[in-house]
Order: C-alpha cells, then sequence, then structure tokens
C-alpha cells in the first residue's frame, strides 16, 4: 500500500457527481414532490411520467442526526487509516443522506443532535490521482440564526 | 450464542465451538454496537443441489424435496431511502408472496434457515417474516423460541454466524440444509418432525430478499 490511500475511483464519475457532492443539489420530481439524494435522472415512483419533470434543488446546509455507527473495521479503501470514524444518516429538512461526521468524537454526539455542513478533503486516489472533495457533517456547538442557502 | 450451539452440530460448519456473552463482549468493535462475533465470517465454501420437476425427480429419488414458493422482492440498497430503519420491506414483500403461493402461514413453517450475516439480521427476520410483532424479535431469542427444540427453529445448521458466509455458496447451503432437515438427516441437530421448511436469503442491504418454501411428501 505504501504511504498513500490507494483507491479506485474515475476522474469522470468524480466530475459527475462533483455537483451533488460539493453543492448538495439533489433531484425533485415535480409530480410528486420527491426529493432524492444523490440525484436521480427519473422517479422510481413517478417511472416515465417523471421524464423532464425533475429538477435540481439544494438541501439544506443544516439538519440534525437520524442515527449514527462508529466504524472500527473500514470496509472502504482509503479509510483504513481513520478509524474509528462517524457514518451518520442526517435528515436535512425531511431529505435524509448518508454522510461521515467530523469535527467530534464519538461520545460528543447523539440522535438528535443538530449538525451543519462542512467542505472537507475526503480521500485521494494516490500521489498522483484525483483527491477526492466532498460535503460532510459536523455538530453545530454555538447555536446562531442562520439562512438557508437554496 | 445459539447459532454457535447449532453449528456445533454441524460437522460442515467453519466454527464448531460455543461461544458466551463474555466472549462477545470481549470481541473487538466492529461498527458500534456491533462486535465481531456479531458479525458473519467471511468463508471459502460451496453448496450444491439437483433441480428437476417432480416427475424426473422421482426417477433419481424417493425422497425428493419439493419447492413450495419462491419469491424475489427488492428496496433501495442505501439505507437512508428508507422509511423504516428496523424493516426490510424486501424481507416483507417477498415473504408475503411466497406465503401466498404456497397457501401457508407463518404458523405452518417448521423451520428456517435465515440470512444471520449479523446477529442483528435474524432478529429483523423474525419479526419480517411474521413469526412475531414488530419490536418482539428480541424477546423470541430470550425466551428461547427460535432454538431447535423451540416453536419455530431458526438456523439449525448453525446460519451464516457458525455455519459461514461464502458469499456466493450461502443461499444453496441454506437450501441443502433445509433439504437434509426435511429428509430427517440432520443428525444431532435435526428439527423434530419437520415438514415444511423456509430459507431467507438477502442480499446488498437487504436491497433484495428471496423466500423459499420447502416440502416433501408425507
Amino acid at each position: 500500500m505504501g504511504g498513500m490511500f490507494k483507491v479506485d475511483f474515475s476522474p469522470s464519475r468524480e466530475w459527475r457527481e462533483i455537483n451533488a457532492r460539493y453543492r448538495l443539489e439533489s433531484s425533485m420530481c415535480e409530480r410528486c414532490g420527491r426529493i432524492y439524494y444523490p440525484p436521480r435522472d427519473l422517479c422510481p415512483v413517478c417511472r416515465r411520467k417523471s421524464i423532464g419533470a425533475m429538477k435540481t434543488i439544494t438541501l439544506p446546509r443544516r439538519g440534525e442526526i437520524v442515527t449514527y455507527s462508529v466504524i472500527h473495521a473500514a470496509p472502504l479503501k482509503g479509510f483504513e487509516g481513520r478509524t474509528p470514524y462517524i457514518v451518520a444518516i442526517v435528515d436535512l429538512g425531511g431529505v435524509r443522506i448518508q454522510t461521515l461526521l467530523t469535527d467530534c468524537e464519538p461520545d460528543e454526539i447523539k440522535i438528535g443532535d443538530e449538525v451543519e455542513a462542512v467542505f472537507r478533503r475526503i480521500r485521494e486516489d494516490g500521489e498522483r490521482g484525483v483527491i477526492h472533495y466532498g460535503t460532510i457533517f459536523r455538530p453545530v456547538r454555538t447555536p446562531k440564526t442562520s439562512v438557508h442557502a437554496h | 450464542m445459539k447459532n454457535h450451539r447449532n453449528g456445533y452440530y454441524n460437522p460442515k460448519a467453519q466454527f464448531r465451538r460455543l461461544i458466551t456473552v463474555e466472549d462477545v463482549y470481549k470481541s473487538p468493535v466492529i461498527a458500534d454496537p456491533l462486535r465481531l462475533l456479531h458479525c458473519s465470517p467471511v468463508s471459502d465454501g460451496a453448496a450444491t443441489i439437483i433441480l428437476a420437476d417432480a416427475k424426473t425427480a422421482k426417477k433419481y429419488t424417493d425422497r425428493p424435496v419439493y419447492i413450495l414458493a419462491c419469491a424475489q422482492a427488492s428496496d433501495t440498497l442505501g439505507l437512508y431511502n428508507r422509511k423504516d430503519l428496523t424493516t426490510m420491506e424486501s424481507v416483507v414483500s417477498a415473504s408475503k408472496v411466497a406465503y401466498e403461493t404456497a397457501r401457508l402461514k407463518p404458523k405452518d413453517i417448521d423451520f428456517v434457515e435465515a440470512h444471520d450475516c449479523f446477529t442483528i439480521a435474524e432478529i429483523m427476520a423474525y419479526e419480517d417474516l411474521g413469526f412475531c410483532e414488530k419490536g418482539r424479535g428480541g424477546k423470541m431469542i430470550e425466551e428461547g423460541l427460535t432454538e431447535i427444540d423451540g416453536e419455530i427453529p431458526f438456523n439449525p445448521s448453525g446460519g451464516l454466524k457458525a455455519k459461514g458466509h461464502p458469499v456466493g455458496a450461502t443461499g444453496v447451503a441454506q437450501a441443502v440444509e433445509v433439504v437434509l432437515q426435511l429428509r430427517e438427516e440432520a443428525e444431532q441437530r435435526q428439527v423434530k418432525g419437520a415438514k415444511i421448511g423456509m430459507s431467507h436469503n438477502i442480499g446488498g442491504t437487504g436491497s433484495t430478499a428471496v423466500i423459499t418454501i420447502y416440502g416433501r411428501d408425507v
């Protein structure tokens, strides 16, 4: 393995997913109102009737922890050296996403806590490959009023 | 612990040793709250069955086992897209179709080979397959209802947990155990008087489920 993480994602896929990962862009079916993250080209409920009716929307950058697990044995390449790390399901205004939690220790969080989005380096494709960035979440420590960008 | 106890009597099991609650809590954490001994292993293994229509089967054996129903259903792969984190809708849907096809109810099933990839998966299966109400799964184990001599034995083979989990072979290995049980060839782990068996196999995170019901000549 050497010192660097060796991972197997492709630069083209990386490029395709940037809008969703960097800005939390998701897709809403205008027929039924369901929101999908990661975005989908079609609504699996409305199926062909959703053709042309999928609208891009941006999720709120604050939400709350629905559930989480502390991973001690990393199943994903590129995460071996980071254990223990926290994987959580976070509710963003009614849309649930799976994410990593950062800037906190496992004993500092609980279900229901408020979290906010932060932009971070996620993993690296070796020394010369792509650096994989994305949006993950951290606990909101100082309560303050915020305006959600849409 | 139950499945390790059953696996102890299965000569083909990967782990033929008993474990205690203490052993479980001494094992390392994998993904909190699951520890190593809550997880099935990744195994090497193979399994074979011979499939034929009933008429042809009679030419080769006088003790065929019949597939009474086999149903598959799917769900989202991502848990975050599901309504309920403690229900596998794929298992609920597939088992509903399987029960209807076989014209049977949970109370008619004599034993189940279930996909206990993690201990909680077997407990969820008790509920999703209709053997108890939602939230009662843990009690089933506590009350011993799923032991080999219990009301509805689960994983007499030792399950994925003790028999082993050679991913591609696991589903067929479940069928093999059901056949042995229905032919009363399961020796020390035999479920007494087993006439109807079920296998519960899941893929992904429960994004696919296949429920099969088997019977024998009586």
